[in-house]
């Protein structure tokens, strides 16, 4: 087991370096020059844009860039924005709020979807079975923008619910309405997968063993059923994390949500590097180390799987 | 997927999947997985449902003109700046009422087709083509090629969907339909791959693979003959579920103004418009929306019909 | 629209963005309870505020978020009249020319202070134009000092500056200095009501980048605090000296990412002022606010530019130009597709700006199929038969190309359509490196108030706004010419005669006028009144007193 996290760890640096690389790359490779953009329609002083580049780095060759952006990343030194302030500060500001929204969803998502399955999937067949299953089906057929508009429209201009929108996002109620809306998609999917788990597991041979042994039915679904069923579940719980925190900018965006996703739309729009390669790998770092997690909780959860 | 075993395919290891041999009179021949499930699906309403509409979508798509003789883009603003439906009027011009440029969103719902199966389509093809086949390789070889593959997904994992987006369509300076498939399929390859390198993993540990290698079979019919099929249920699931999003992938493109150039005429194109004007004027988002979420509608009932036959536990 | 002061990122759904001048409220008051109730002198408004790029320093705000605090927290020496765009003394008391407008002396009121209690003087003026003139310290408005002998000492074309003081300003006592310049400008003072010609406290200069962080100005505000991308707080300054004393108790600046969650929270009170109605709610808003909502134009032009670089517009004859602008229906389109947020554009020049003249283009802008057809056909057509109008997707340009494009297709069966750029940065990118294909989206905010800004500035051969490249060698001697008249009134008049030179050689095809569409609270008492600069002022906005 030890060997196995040693082993894990070791894999991420490749990783890591890859993604940053690749980053940093995409960014150099996008039209536009940031410096330059900063006068908008208006014609740009030269010589000033050649100042400015300086004082960014931006005249060095894109090797070097990458070297003395790594080097101070490996000093905690995330750089600056454009706007002259640390990018660990604006990440410190917004990485919370998404993790907050992120929260919710997750919450959601794991009530609501697991509970819907569960029921549809203890019930395959009927008519239940159906309605959920094609709940689901319709949930999934609408894009996310199309869901934020209609769901803000419905829940929050027509019946007054919920907030329409977040002024304080450390007030879990009006980060509801975004969270339900970014975790409505992955509901539906975790829905459908816990449905067809329970379905198929509930023929298992270990099911037919536990009933035959006159086990209450109570601790066969809650004991028996539950944990066997819910191992693809917990994977793409697992996964899907990393999916809402990059997956947050439109819903950020419609809800005037201050988070990671916001922060990393605009830094793309204005070109700004050291925001952009800052986030995805802080994102990144995130993403593996919750991957390693569920593959640890997997173990778990399965005893026929062993990590030597 | 943690037990595969019971399949019946173990009895019918080389039987050929010929329709004839599926056919549910000879009783006396063995069937093969895909005839078993050829066989099941006959018996499906969900199945005849999706397939009925779905052809009738690629019948719209490829003569849009059959169903409309109203010109898509070119509008009329001084006579019918957002006129509201007339649902009456069926297959008329102003049957789904007209959009803010004044033109036909009926017609437009229709031209619209094309492009949006097109997108959703030729995504999912190159996706399982190309995740399926390194998620096989991954899975079934393991080793390096296992870890060089994973590492890539990972590091693919980590690229913001906007970014990805947006340096592929960047690169061309025309956005025809093809550059968002590319776009698409170069974010999303990664999910079949982890969802096929796993089934692989799964499949490869059977009991009749074991005795078919014992049997002298060599790589290529062990993989071919017994790995894939018995792997390739999951990745048809997730491929399914996932050609919707990508339909809707692509709307979303749009929305964040980066979908499908001029003059090409999509829903999602047309979504991201019509959501601006959603308070006063919701048909110009519902029909396209209503239209787009219809396709992947059927297009994943059609997934899940599939796959509840390729999988006979739930038979 | 992106001008001087207009950069602005908004996430998910764009907002156009404003800047620049408008009208002032001009309805009249009828009733909604707008004017009952008492004014609170010292009530608090709330007005919405994107986050400022830049640290809050005088000649580094390129956009219009970080303009707007810093002209609550500093005061210049002139500003202009709102309306009418005349010229009003705040913290001097004259600014004179000499014979031929080429050394300019500045008289102060005496006795104003700065935030931190210390004197406004000469020095403060001459100090802080010296500093932020200094290509080392990275202002990006620091182009606009080049009119002063000596800037290209402290801002040299490359390398390193050789001064640090621009040799054209010269402290005769401590409220009052002198300005040479490097020719005559008859419209100098003008120019002298942009931000960035504010004094700086001797604090400023030990530590900028931290007072970038905390301003202290001359104005009627005094900065308080900036919690970054939530709130800017500001109060009134109650040592203020200036005419335009603060008529509440200070503003919060709350930051919004869309103009749909600012319009939710203006609807029910928490938010006095939006800067734009979002486009959802642009059929309604007048429905939703009564007479609490803002419709008032301002000076800035939206146009199509044909690239004259390609070899589709390079040998073109202007015919086929006026043509096309002749196929444009620009009364229906700014009535339904841009829900009335602008006016059709009748001259190059903005209304609200000193020489527009009503009417200038005559018929080329009138909306006439025939005569459209009948032109490009004289002119030889276009060459293609096909047009692409390029545009950035990230700002709502996309229905009124498709209505433009539409309306010339159908005028005169000249194929037209979008060609959307990703991003405002990939636009600009295709439009500085040459490689727009056929036509591009052009726009222009003013700069100062005055007509060679929208002539010579955007169509001069040598323009740095001139980014079509077109040249129009007549056009530059007049321009010249009327650059060396010796009054304002010649200089005005001069460019009225080169926009009938360009009404002939179709230099750009302009649409409209832009408007500012915006909305106020119940908490606010009375109408609230618009700046040349297009902005609110906020100094004359009175908040209701709580009953």
């Amino acid at each position: 087991m030890g060997r196995y996290v040693a082993r894990r760890l070791l894999q991420m640096i490749p990783v890591f370096i890859g993604t940053t690389l690749i980053i940093f790359l995409m960014v150099h490779i996008l039209p536009g020059d940031p410096i330059r953009a900063m006068w908008g329609d208006k014609a740009a002083d030269p010589a000033q844009v050649a100042s400015l580049r300086h004082e960014f780095g931006l005249d060095q060759p894109l090797w070097k860039q990458y070297v003395d952006y790594m080097g101070n990343l490996f000093q905690g030194d995330f750089g600056k924005t454009f706007g002259g302030r640390e990018v660990i500060d604006e990440m410190s500001e917004s990485f919370p709020v998404t993790l907050r929204l992120t929260a919710v969803a997750m919450l959601i998502e794991i009530i609501v979807g697991i509970g819907l399955g569960a029921w549809a999937g203890l019930r395959a067949g009927k008519a239940a079975d159906t309605g959920v299953l094609i709940f689901t089906l319709i949930v999934i057929s609408i894009p996310v923008f199309v869901l934020g508009f209609l769901a803000r429209f419905v829940l929050a201009d027509q019946l007054g619910w919920v907030a329409p929108n977040v002024q304080d996002s450390t007030d879990y109620a009006q980060l509801f309405l975004p969270g339900f809306v970014l975790a409505m998609l992955s509901m539906a999917y975790v829905a459908r997968l816990t449905r067809t788990t329970f379905a198929e597991n509930l023929r298992a041979d270990y099911m037919r063993t536990a009933m035959a042994k006159g086990l209450p039915r109570r601790r066969i679904v809650g004991v028996h059923l539950l944990r066997n069923s819910l191992i693809p579940v917990v994977t793409f719980l697992g996964t899907d994390i990393g999916g809402f925190i990059g997956g947050a900018v439109v819903t950020e965006g419609i809800f005037n949500v201050q988070g990671v996703g916001n922060l990393l739309f605009k830094a793309l729009q204005q070109r700004e590097g050291s925001t952009i390669v800052g986030v995805v790998t802080v994102f990144v770092l995130v993403i593996l180390v919750i991957n390693l997690l569920v593959d640890l909780l997997y173990a778990v959860l399965d005893p026929r799987i062993r990590y030597a | 997927m943690p037990d595969v075993t019971e399949t019946k395919t173990e009895a019918a290891v080389d039987a050929v999947a010929a329709p004839s041999a599926a056919d549910a009179q000879s009783k006396d021949k063995p069937r093969s997985l895909w005839g078993d499930a050829w066989f099941d699906l006959r018996h499906r309403p969900m199945f005849w449902i999706s397939s009925i509409l779905l052809v009738l979508l690629l019948v719209i798509a490829a003569f849009p003109g059959l169903f409309t003789g109203a010109n898509p883009r070119d509008g009329d603003l001084t006579n019918h700046f957002l006129t509201k439906p007339e649902l009456g009027h069926l297959f008329q011009a102003d049957w789904f009422g007209y959009d803010g440029q004044g033109r036909s969103i009926y017609a437009r719902v229709v031209y619209g087709t094309r492009a949006s199966i097109m997108v959703g389509v030729g995504v999912t093809a190159a996706v399982t083509l190309v995740g399926g086949l390194l998620g096989m390789l991954a899975g079934y070889f393991g080793g390096w090629l296992d870890s060089v593959i994973s590492r890539v997904t990972d590091i693919f994992f980590g690229i913001p969907f906007l970014l990805g987006a947006m340096v592929v369509l960047n690169a061309f300076t025309d956005r025809k339909v093809y550059v968002v498939i590319l776009a698409l399929a170069f974010l999303g390859w990664t999910s079949i791959c982890r969802v096929m390198r796993a089934s692989v993993i799964t499949a490869k540990q059977a009991d009749y693979v074991t005795a078919a290698r014992a049997l002298g079979a060599g790589t290529p019919r062990i993989l071919f003959r017994h790995v894939l099929p018995n792997a390739l249920a999951p990745t048809i699931v997730v491929a399914t579920i996932a050609l919707g999003g990508y339909i809707s992938a692509e709307a979303t493109l749009s929305f964040l103004g980066l979908g499908l150039g001029e003059p090409t005429i999509s829903w999602g194109i047309d979504i991201a418009q019509g959501s601006q004007d959603i308070r006063d004027n919701p048909h110009a988002l519902l029909f396209p929306a209503g239209m787009l979420s219809l396709t992947v509608f059927a297009f994943i009932m059609l997934g899940d019909a599939v796959r509840d036959a390729l999988d006979p536990k739930l038979r | 629209m992106r001008g001087a002061k207009s950069a602005k990122w908004v996430a998910g759904a764009a907002i156009i963005a404003l800047a620049a001048t408008a009208c002032g409220g001009n309805d009249k008051d009828s009733d909604s309870g707008m004017n009952s109730g008492k004014a609170d002198p010292n009530g608090i408004l709330t007005a919405q505020l994107g986050e400022p790029q830049n640290p809050l320093q005088p000649a580094n705000a390129k956009e219009s978020q970080g303009s707007r605090v810093l002209r609550t927290i500093f005061s210049g020496l002139v500003d202009y009249e709102p309306g009418t765009g005349k010229l009003t003394y705040v913290n001097a008391e004259s600014v004179t020319p000499n014979a031929d407008s080429s050394v300019w002396t500045v008289k102060l009121k005496p006795g104003w202070k700065f935030h931190d209690g210390t004197t406004v003087t000469s020095k403060s003026f001459v100090d802080s134009w010296n500093w932020s003139a200094n290509v080392k310290n990275n202002q990006t408005n620091s182009s606009w000092f080049q009119d002063i002998k000596g800037y290209e000492d402290v801002h040299p074309a490359k390398g390193k500056p050789k001064a640090d003081k621009m040799s054209g300003l010269k402290i005769v006592d401590d409220n009052t200095f002198t300005i040479s310049l490097t020719g005559p400008v008859s419209y100098f003072a003008y120019k002298l009501g942009y931000d960035v010609w504010a004094p700086l406290p001797e604090s400023f200069f030990k530590d900028p980048a931290a007072a970038g962080q905390k301003p202290i100005g001359n104005g009627p505000y005094k900065f308080v605090s900036w919690d970054h991308k939530k709130l800017i707080k500001v109060r009134k300054f109650d040592g203020y000296q200036g005419p335009n004393k603060a008529k509440n108790g200070g503003i919060d600046f709350k930051n919004y990412t869309t103009a749909d969650a600012a319009y939710s929270d203006l609807r029910s009170n928490n938010l006095d002022w939006i800067e734009q109605i979002p486009t959802t709610s642009l059929t309604s808003y007048k429905q939703d606010l009564g007479d609490r909502a803002i419709d008032a134009e301002y000076s800035a032009v939206q146009s199509i530019v044909p690239a004259f670089y390609t070899d589709q517009f390079k040998d073109i004859n202007p015919k086929v130009i006026q043509g096309l602008s002749m196929a444009i229906d620009r009364d229906t389109i700014t009535k339904t597709v841009l829900h009335g947020t602008r006016t059709p554009a009748d001259s190059f020049v903005a209304r609200g700006v000193l020489g527009y003249k009503p009417g200038a283009l005559g018929d080329i802008v009138k909306y006439n199929p025939a005569e459209a057809k009948k032109l490009i056909k004289d002119g030889g057509g276009v060459p293609g038969n096909k047009i692409s109008i390029q545009f950035n997707a990230d700002q709502s340009h996309k229905p009124w190309v498709d209505a433009v494009c539409n309306s010339i297709r159908k005028a005169t069966g000249v194929e037209c359509v979008g060609d959307s750029k990703p991003d405002f940065q990939a636009d600009l990118n295709a439009r500085d490196n040459k490689q727009v294909k056929s036509m591009y989206r052009g726009g222009w905010v003013l700069d100062y108030p005055v007509n060679s800004n929208f002539m010579r500035d955007l169509y001069g051969t040598t323009a740095a706004g001139n980014t079509s490249g077109y040249s129009n060698k007549e056009f530059d001697a007049l321009a010249a010419k009327a650059d060396k008249a010796k009054t304002l009134d010649e200089t005005v008049k001069m460019y009225q005669d080169a926009e009938q030179l360009l009404k002939n050689d179709m230099p750009a095809i302009p649409l409209w006028f832009y408007k500012n569409n915006s909305g106020q609270s119940t908490n606010v008492f009375g109408k609230i009144v618009y700046g040349q600069d297009g902005d609110p002022i906020f100094t004359d906005v009175q908040v209701k007193a709580k009953k």
